[in-house]
């Protein structure tokens, strides 16, 4: 009989008092009762709406039902089939708007947290499973080159591998795994579950090679040169949008991806790293999506006394998920809504020391369904603050751009890709935020997947 | 782990140091007016500096590097066999050469290892070359040979005239474009400054009436070089640059010197604490 109870299995959380101090997880994750328990609310259904919504079809049902017996390396099996990266979809994934937004338990009621129980099956695994040597599938002979070691790189490297390509994955940085090492903070996905989810993938036989940037120390024509006989490339949305009112370039602006830059992957709030941050204590943050919400938590983790977040429109339309909205409110975060920025002051050292925002109504709901904001004429007003920050969004990098020829590009610079990564280019693949713009882990994950897919069959046309 | 294949002082003081190290993705495709960016261990920050040569067959990039902050004192004590954990590039754009006649190469200081290789570009494709090299003193003076190999003229100059010529490069940039005019020699089509931003300032302030077309290489604060942080801002033209992608080579006439001054100095309250706690003992080693 399934356990009939309304809601999920409340998940256990870091104090935000003590949290907004540190830098460790906030979420705890379940307990193997708490995840048992959480498994019977699933009914099993037969036609599995949860994996229609889920972007690497992870087979969801079949995962609850071994969890629900107990068998965690069962489960575990099962979301790895398909899911190369299962730790680190079960912290970032937005369940809410995929997977469980499904579930038939959500009709009324919650839906079953499928989130926190793939994040338990692989806690688990990586806890207590037996240290076994992965199998590491024989070499096909192909040679593939993967761009880019975000999740979307990682993914389709994984999938290749376990078809038996010879997989080389570049990375631009020192470190693997692009947007989870060097974006999303060590309090929401600690970097020790990234290097072992990696890890992993370099057990299993993919090659990663750190400090090569394609574009630059090697481009993709020397790849084809060198023997690679297909490229996906998901170098990622690594370009930071600015606002382009007064005052950006003074001193104290920073893009989200420098502020979370420097902290998660050069590891400024820690004292033995030598990667500078300035100490601050009034700090705007101007954006509302996730990486908005990181930022501004990241400020807060740094010692600001007050954090803002300036947003032109309003609550409901904030675009970051919910449980990242109510952790930061929960840590302290202000939100300053329906105010949009419209320069940035500083004294005559040029250090920043307040930030003008113009406040906003509601007008009409645009194409998206999503209420424009309109602003109040003369409504303008300071908001003192010694730091802003511009979490905007991120375009497409340029670099392979402007160094590889054959492809074409959409009007905000993406690759032009089918629903399979193929370019316009032969041989070559593309996905992730390196083809949509800034998106969400989860379907650079589907996208990698998908191109896996695309130069399987590639290849094999070819023969 | 790159290693270091050679290491070589290159003035009295011990203040620049070469460093040739093994690199051959960035070997294979340096060019003059580059960037690379080192890192010296798993704790160190990520530190852009530029190419100074490269060796496309033994597979090796050279730099030359002045102790400044913490990381760059810290890579002084790095020998000879030693490894450094990381080296990426080349970064940013390879400076423009195409159609040029006659250049005239202004370096001061650690600039001088900038636009030596540059220099040494143009001289190969047969543009002529005067060189204007700036020290503060003769302990300081590196390069003295090899600029005069790759000049058509060489000037040397100090500050204190401890050196070769006393006095700015400023003054002799100005000397050489009025001897130019005077003996009714063909102008400069191109300068090149590379040195501290604020003798960079003045050299363009110099050029600016004459009309001469003015590059400088710019080295701001940056983390990845990729185009990632933004940290690397700089206004040219009135619009905002990256330094790491768009540049590093920028139109000196263009340039926002006063943001670009005031950016340069913005971790200087942190570069200042991180360098008083570099371990005497060990000299800078980590861990050592």
């Amino acid at each position: 009989m399934a356990n009939m109870k309304m809601q999920k299995n409340p998940m256990p959380e870091q104090d935000p008092v003590v949290r907004a101090g540190n830098f460790d997880e906030v979420a705890l994750g379940y307990s193997a009762e708490a995840a048992m328990d959480e498994a019977k609310r699933c009914l099993n259904c037969k036609n599995m709406p949860c994996r229609s919504g889920c972007p690497v079809a992870v087979r969801i049902p079949e995962f609850i039902a071994k969890v629900a017996e107990g068998d965690f390396e069962a489960a575990y099996q099962i979301v790895t089939s398909t899911n190369s990266l299962p730790a680190v979809c079960g912290r970032v994934c937005p369940q809410e708007k995929q997977c469980e937004s499904k579930c038939v338990r959500g009709i009324k009621g919650e839906s079953v947290g499928i989130g926190r129980l793939e994040r338990f099956v692989a806690d688990w695994h990586m806890a207590n499973a037996e240290k076994k040597d992965p199998v590491v599938p024989a070499s096909n002979g192909h040679r593939i080159a993967v761009v880019g070691s975000g999740p979307a790189g990682l993914t389709c490297a994984g999938d290749l591998r376990k078809m038996g390509y010879d997989v080389t994955v570049f990375e631009a940085f020192h470190k693997a795994g692009g947007v989870l090492v060097y974006g999303i903070p060590q309090f929401r996905l600690p970097k020790e579950i990234v290097a072992a989810e990696i890890d992993n993938l370099v057990a299993m036989g993919v090659k990663i090679v750190n400090n090569a940037i394609v574009g630059k120390s090697e481009t993709v024509d020397e790849l084809f040169e060198d023997g690679f006989e297909a490229v996906f490339i998901g170098s990622g949305a690594g370009l930071p949008q600015f606002l382009h009112i007064p005052g950006e370039n003074l001193l104290g602006v920073y893009s989200a991806n420098e502020l979370l830059t420097r902290v998660n992957l050069m590891k400024a709030y820690r004292d033995d790293y030598d990667t500078p941050i300035k100490r601050f204590h009034r700090v705007a943050v101007v954006g509302a999506g996730n990486v908005a919400m990181d930022a501004a938590r990241v400020a807060k983790r740094l010692g600001a006394e007050h954090v803002f977040i300036a947003y032109r429109r309003g609550r409901d339309e904030l675009p970051a998920r919910k449980e990242e909205v109510e952790h930061a409110e929960a840590e302290g975060i202000e939100f300053q809504l329906l105010n949009n920025p419209t320069r940035i002051l500083a004294g005559e050292d040029g250090h920043v020391t307040g930030i003008e925002l113009q406040r906003q109504e509601l007008g009409e709901p645009d194409a998206k369904g999503r209420r424009s904001p309109v602003p109040v004429p003369g409504s303008e007003w300071v908001l003192d603050v010694d730091t802003v920050v511009i979490a905007i969004g991120t375009s497409p990098n340029p670099l392979i751009r402007n160094t590889t020829k054959g492809l074409t590009f959409t009007r905000k610079g993406g690759i032009e890709a089918d629903e399979g990564g193929k370019t316009a280019r032969e041989g070559v693949f593309a996905g992730g935020d390196a083809v949509t713009g800034s998106a969400t882990v989860i379907l650079a994950m589907g996208a990698g997947k998908a191109g896996a897919k695309s130069i399987d069959e590639y290849i094999k046309s070819k023969k | 782990m790159y290693k270091v294949v050679t290491k070589r002082f290159l003035n009295d003081a011990k203040t620049i140091c070469l460093f040739e190290i093994e690199a051959p993705l960035v070997a294979k495709h340096a060019q003059a007016g580059q960037f690379v960016i080192f890192r010296l261990d798993e704790q160190g920050e990520r530190v852009p500096v530029s190419v100074a040569g490269y060796d496309r067959e033994k597979g090796t990039v050279t730099v030359m590097v002045q102790a400044a902050g913490r990381t760059t004192r810290m890579l002084h004590t790095v020998e000879q066999g030693d490894y450094i954990s990381d080296f990426v590039g080349p970064l940013g754009k390879a400076t423009e050469m195409e159609g040029l006649q006659k250049v005239c190469v202004v370096g001061g200081g650690v600039g001088c290892a900038i636009a030596y290789p540059i220099a040494k570009e143009m001289h190969e494709r047969g543009i002529e070359v005067t060189f204007i090299a700036g020290f503060r003193s003769a302990d300081i003076v590196i390069l003295k040979e090899e600029l005069k190999a790759v000049s058509d003229k060489l000037i040397m100059c100090t500050d204190d005239g401890t050196y070769g010529e006393k006095g700015f490069t400023t003054v002799f940039l100005k000397n050489e474009i009025e001897a130019n005019i005077a003996e009714g020699k063909p102008q400069f089509d191109r300068v090149i400054a590379i040195g501290p931003d604020i003798m960079m300032k003045f050299l363009a302030d110099v050029t600016r009436p004459y009309g001469i077309s003015t590059i400088i290489s710019l080295d701001p604060i940056m983390v990845d070089g990729t185009g990632m942080c933004g940290g690397c801002r700089v206004i040219v033209g009135g619009e905002t640059k990256f330094a790491c992608v768009d540049g590093p080579d920028f139109d000196a006439h263009q340039v926002d010197f006063d943001s670009l001054l005031k950016r340069a100095a913005f971790y200087k309250d942190e570069q200042d604490e991180a360098a008083k706690h570099i371990c005497k003992i060990t000299g800078g080693k980590r861990n050592g």
